[in-house]
């Protein structure tokens, strides 16, 4: 991990996403660059291995989030994106990648191990979505009583006030 | 059996005679509290004798009420309730100035309700010793109990005991000092046992922490009351204060007043010491389990222990109940009772209003630091405070040899 | 948690039977009979230290704590299932609920978020004046947890200095807009009201504004007040000395763990979202970015201190500009109630970390969804690693050094 501290300069983006789209070809798509982003769908077969060039080659060392989003019955998936924050080679840079997942197989790798800032936001987005993140040290209840009910942030979940 | 024609000459039955010849006199010296109980005594057995005698004529409980020997008996249960009644104000008083200097540090004025916020301080007092007795079931029964009360009850004793003047004093013995540090000791043993009582960790951690901390603070302070034990040639309180009649011991003694203030704070579980209630880590500490009356009282023998503290520092080093260049053989003199207002407590009052110019400085010692770790602690009681009570123990045995004192 | 299989070496009968007794039998015994020294003490829901609701478990070997186990969502209301239930005006208020410290924080995020996600700019004033309505409340959070960090330490008299200070900054929220806390200030596509005096007829320019006048005062009083409170804590060597070399972390593990904000760059990890990644003219005003290498308490606790007084000098700058562009310049824009269907992230450097806010818009009048990325909610989830090795009395100094707030943890 190359660690070296340098400054904005115009190209990046297209850097990045050349190496993306040459180390990963055909699993890896990127949709949108703008100022100090950039926007990837990736295969759910190659996400642990994206996020492992991220954080070794690319020195992409800062995990923001993890986020579940249910995309409901008509597309029948769910998707995971990750942010991941750079410091240092590519300063100021958020790559966000988009897997999806579908509903009858909800697993994911998880990247715990590679960034230690995800191990909650993947508790999270289990307890909250049902996603199971494969090899998670302790996917456990974390923001809801111990009695609740699993899973209420899909979208088959109603409040009360919406039906 | 006299017959006296009115209540007043049923009050002033025995009040002829003067205080120390009557009956058996239990002091040594002309002791002003206990003069004060026999007054009050003579007045309310007097009347209740006057009472009782209106209804039957003649009866044998009037006469025994008024008898010069049951006046003594009664007087000494008087006594007791004034003694602890003036340690209780005075403590009380410090309470208040607490609040009151504290609360000006931090830019707001303290308590301001009832004269000046003093009344506060006795309201708070009911409302905590109004409270429900809730404890936990599983704690040890005996110690739970025995320990608290243990406590509160040395505390309380050491307080009474300190003498507030020459002639205002429970027991004047050669002693004096040693007995009230040996009481003071107590105290570490009882709290540990008290924290392992409650069957909780906070507690059990607060009462070791405690204890620790008061046993090694009490080192350097016997050494420092060794040597001016030694300057003052006795261990008696009346000579140590009589010994500073030309200079306070605080010149004299420098280091060693600065190092006992330190540790009297320490003892006293104030901040920068009291990781004993170290409210941030442990809630409590070792009083965590107590609550209601239990812990009102307890926070009382905490401060009764700040008043012996700061009692002692008055003692050894600001010169006790005497003024520089000013003679109080009017008050204190072998024929004081022969002038007329001999019993106006001056004295006393200068003692108290040094004690609590003592505690005053404990206060902004409290205003302007934090709480520091028990390692710390420890460090500076046994590698700093003890070498400089060596110290000043040598620095007396100099002045001693050459002759100064 | 901890697992109580512990072996069992046979007795002396069984052994007398032939039963073996390895050396590895024997190692496992030891160290179990070790792991029962170990205590583990719940910092509980109830603590005068916890400074909101949340629990922190602690397993301590005598007085060294060994691990840590935070547990939080006492307070989880639901924020982001509640909010696609809104139409996207009506999550402003819900918004500032988050952060109840720094309000104004979170909506100024979401309120940039939806005016990504619609493509729209918005006036140049009122960038400048949400940069001041940010750093007001940066200053009155950095002062609540200072205040905190007084009690954490055992002394009250700074704890009510730092009140005294943050009631001049309460007070300026008051004249911005009307709440103390809970402010519901900034709009989609501006902010609620002008800095200028509305009705005001005083014949001079610089009359127009008595709240930027009293801005100003209160800078200039803060600057010389803090130094006070400074004296007070830095002089001090039992301060001092609680916060020096505990809770010592790497850069590497820091960024690696996911903590932002301060206590990221008191751990030498040189990053600040309104430097390097700029949103809201950030990078039109001159301001330092205070990063320590050492990475203990009392670097965290330098960072904050330094930050406070480069939040008045971006304060003054900002005013000069608001200044410059004048009354009647615009403040607010008209959006239109529907956000075009697509996804967006906005970052903003919260007083407690980065703070992120993440829009899946469907085209109608309500989120489809909105996640909200706590900084405090990935800093509390290492504590096992800026606890390990510390002593119990130094648990609430390195905790205060991570400033909860519980309300945007647990959301």
């Amino acid at each position: 991990m190359d660690l070296t501290v340098r400054e904005y300069q115009e190209g990046w983006e297209s850097e990045i996403k050349s190496k993306l789209e040459s180390q990963f070809s055909g699993k890896v798509t990127v949709t949108k660059t703008e100022t100090r982003r950039v926007y990837a769908q990736v295969d759910r077969s190659v996400s642990k291995a994206v996020c492992q060039y991220l954080h070794d080659e690319l020195s992409f060392e800062h995990c923001a989030t993890v986020i579940g989003v249910d995309l409901g019955e008509a597309e029948q998936k769910m998707q995971v994106v990750y942010h991941i924050d750079n410091y240092t080679l590519y300063k100021g840079v958020v790559v966000e990648l988009t897997v999806d997942v579908p509903y009858d197989d909800l697993h994911i790798e998880t990247v715990s191990d590679i960034w230690g800032g995800a191990n909650w936001h993947e508790r999270e987005t289990w307890e909250l979505f049902g996603i199971v993140f494969d090899n998670h040290p302790r996917l456990e209840r974390l923001l809801t009583p111990d009695t609740y009910e699993f899973f209420p942030f899909r979208k088959s979940y109603k409040l009360r006030g919406s039906q | 059996m006299m017959a006296y024609s009115s209540i007043i000459d049923w009050v002033t039955a025995t009040w002829g005679t003067p205080l120390m010849e009557r009956g058996f006199y239990p002091f040594d010296d002309y002791n002003l509290p206990y003069h004060i109980s026999m007054a009050l005594w003579n007045i309310i057995g007097g009347a209740i004798a006057w009472l009782i005698n209106l209804l039957f004529p003649g009866n044998p409980v009037s006469e025994w009420l008024i008898n010069p020997y049951t006046n003594e008996i009664f007087a000494l249960v008087l006594f007791m309730v004034i003694i602890f009644a003036v340690a209780f104000i005075a403590v009380l008083i410090s309470l208040w100035e607490e609040r009151k200097v504290l609360g000006r540090a931090m830019d707001r004025r303290g308590t301001m309700i009832g004269m000046m916020g003093f009344l506060q301080c006795v309201a708070d007092g009911l409302k905590t010793f109004m409270k429900d007795n809730v404890y936990s079931k599983k704690v040890d029964e005996m110690t739970y109990w025995w320990t608290a009360s243990l406590v509160i009850g040395t505390s309380v004793l050491i307080d009474c005991m300190v003498p507030l003047s020459s002639r205002w004093f429970v027991v004047n013995y050669d002693a004096g000092l040693l007995i009230i540090m040996g009481l003071y000791a107590l105290a570490p043993f009882f709290i540990l046992v008290s924290g392992w009582a409650q069957n909780n960790k906070y507690s059990l951690i607060g009462g070791i922490r405690a204890a620790e901390m008061m046993i090694s603070y009490e080192v350097p302070m016997l050494i420092i009351i060794a040597s001016a034990c030694l300057l003052a040639g006795s261990m008696n309180i009346g000579d140590i204060v009589n010994a500073q009649s030309e200079i306070w011991f605080m010149i004299p003694m420098f280091v060693g007043f600065v190092t006992f203030v330190m540790c009297a704070t320490a003892e006293a579980e104030r901040a920068p010491f009291d990781l004993a209630e170290a409210e941030s880590e442990l809630v409590e500490g070792w009083q965590t389990e107590y609550g209601g009356m239990k812990w009102g009282l307890i926070m009382l023998a905490d401060y009764m222990r700040g008043s012996v503290s700061c009692g002692m520092i008055v003692l050894l080093f600001f010169g006790g109940w005497t003024i520089p260049f000013v003679s109080l053989d009017y008050f204190l003199g072998p024929d004081a009772v022969d002038n007329c207002l001999y019993w106006l407590p001056v004295p006393e009052l200068i003692f108290l209003l040094k004690g609590w110019f003592a505690f005053f400085l404990m206060i902004i010692i409290r205003c302007g630091v934090g709480r520091v770790r028990t390692d710390t602690i420890l460090n500076l009681g046994w590698k700093v405070f003890m070498p400089l009570s060596v110290l000043n123990l040598m620095i007396v045995l100099v002045l001693l040899v050459t002759g100064v004192y | 948690m901890t697992d109580e299989k512990k072996t069992q070496i046979p007795d002396a009968q069984a052994i007398a039977e032939g039963a073996e007794v390895t050396k590895e039998m024997v190692q496992e015994y030891k160290s179990n009979a070790i792991d029962m020294d170990k205590m583990w003490i719940t910092m509980g829901p109830q603590h005068p230290f916890s400074h909101g609701l949340w629990t922190l478990k602690i397993c301590a070997d005598g007085e060294i704590v060994t691990d840590a186990d935070p547990i939080v969502g006492y307070l989880h209301r639901g924020w982001e299932k509640e909010v696609e239930n809104r139409t996207y005006p009506k999550i402003i208020p819900m918004a500032d609920r988050l952060c109840y410290a720094a309000s104004m924080t979170y909506t100024h995020l979401y309120c940039m978020t939806c005016e990504k996600a619609l493509g729209i700019d918005i006036p140049e004033k009122t960038k400048y004046i949400r940069i001041v309505a940010d750093e007001i409340n940066r200053l009155q959070s950095h002062l609540m947890w200072m205040a905190a960090v007084g009690t954490d330490l055992g002394n009250y008299t700074a704890f009510l200095w730092c009140s005294r200070e943050r009631e001049y900054w309460m007070d300026m929220n008051v004249r911005l807009c009307g709440a103390r806390s809970t402010t519901n200030y900034p709009r989609i596509g501006g902010v609620r009201n002008d800095v200028f005096d509305i009705d005001c007829d005083l014949p001079n320019e610089e009359d127009h504004s008595r709240f930027m006048r009293d801005l100003i005062r209160c800078c200039d009083h803060f600057d010389k007040a803090l130094w006070d409170i400074i004296y007070l804590i830095d002089n001090n060597s039992t301060f001092v000395s609680r916060m020096v070399g505990n809770g010592i972390i790497t850069r590497e593990q820091c960024a690696n763990l996911g903590i932002t904000g301060p206590a990221a760059r008191g751990t030498g990890v040189d990053y600040d979202a309104r430097r390097d990644d700029p949103y809201d003219n950030y990078d039109k005003v001159d301001f330092d970015v205070p990063v320590i290498k050492t990475g203990d308490s009392y670097s965290r606790y330098m960072v904050r201190v330094e930050e406070m007084f480069q939040s008045t000098r971006i304060i003054r700058q900002a005013v000069q500009k608001i200044k410059a562009l004048g009354r009647n310049a615009p403040y607010r824009l008209k959006v239109p109630a529907n956000i075009p269907a697509g996804r967006t992230f906005c970052k903003l450097e919260d007083p407690r970390g980065e703070s992120m806010m993440y829009l899946v818009s469907d085209g109608t009048d309500r989120p489809y969804r909105l996640k909200v990325r706590s900084p405090i909610f990935v800093n509390v989830s290492s504590s096992k690693a800026l606890l390990e090795g510390c002593r119990i009395a130094d648990v609430p100094v390195i905790m205060a050094m991570i400033d909860m707030c519980l309300g945007e943890t647990d959301r």
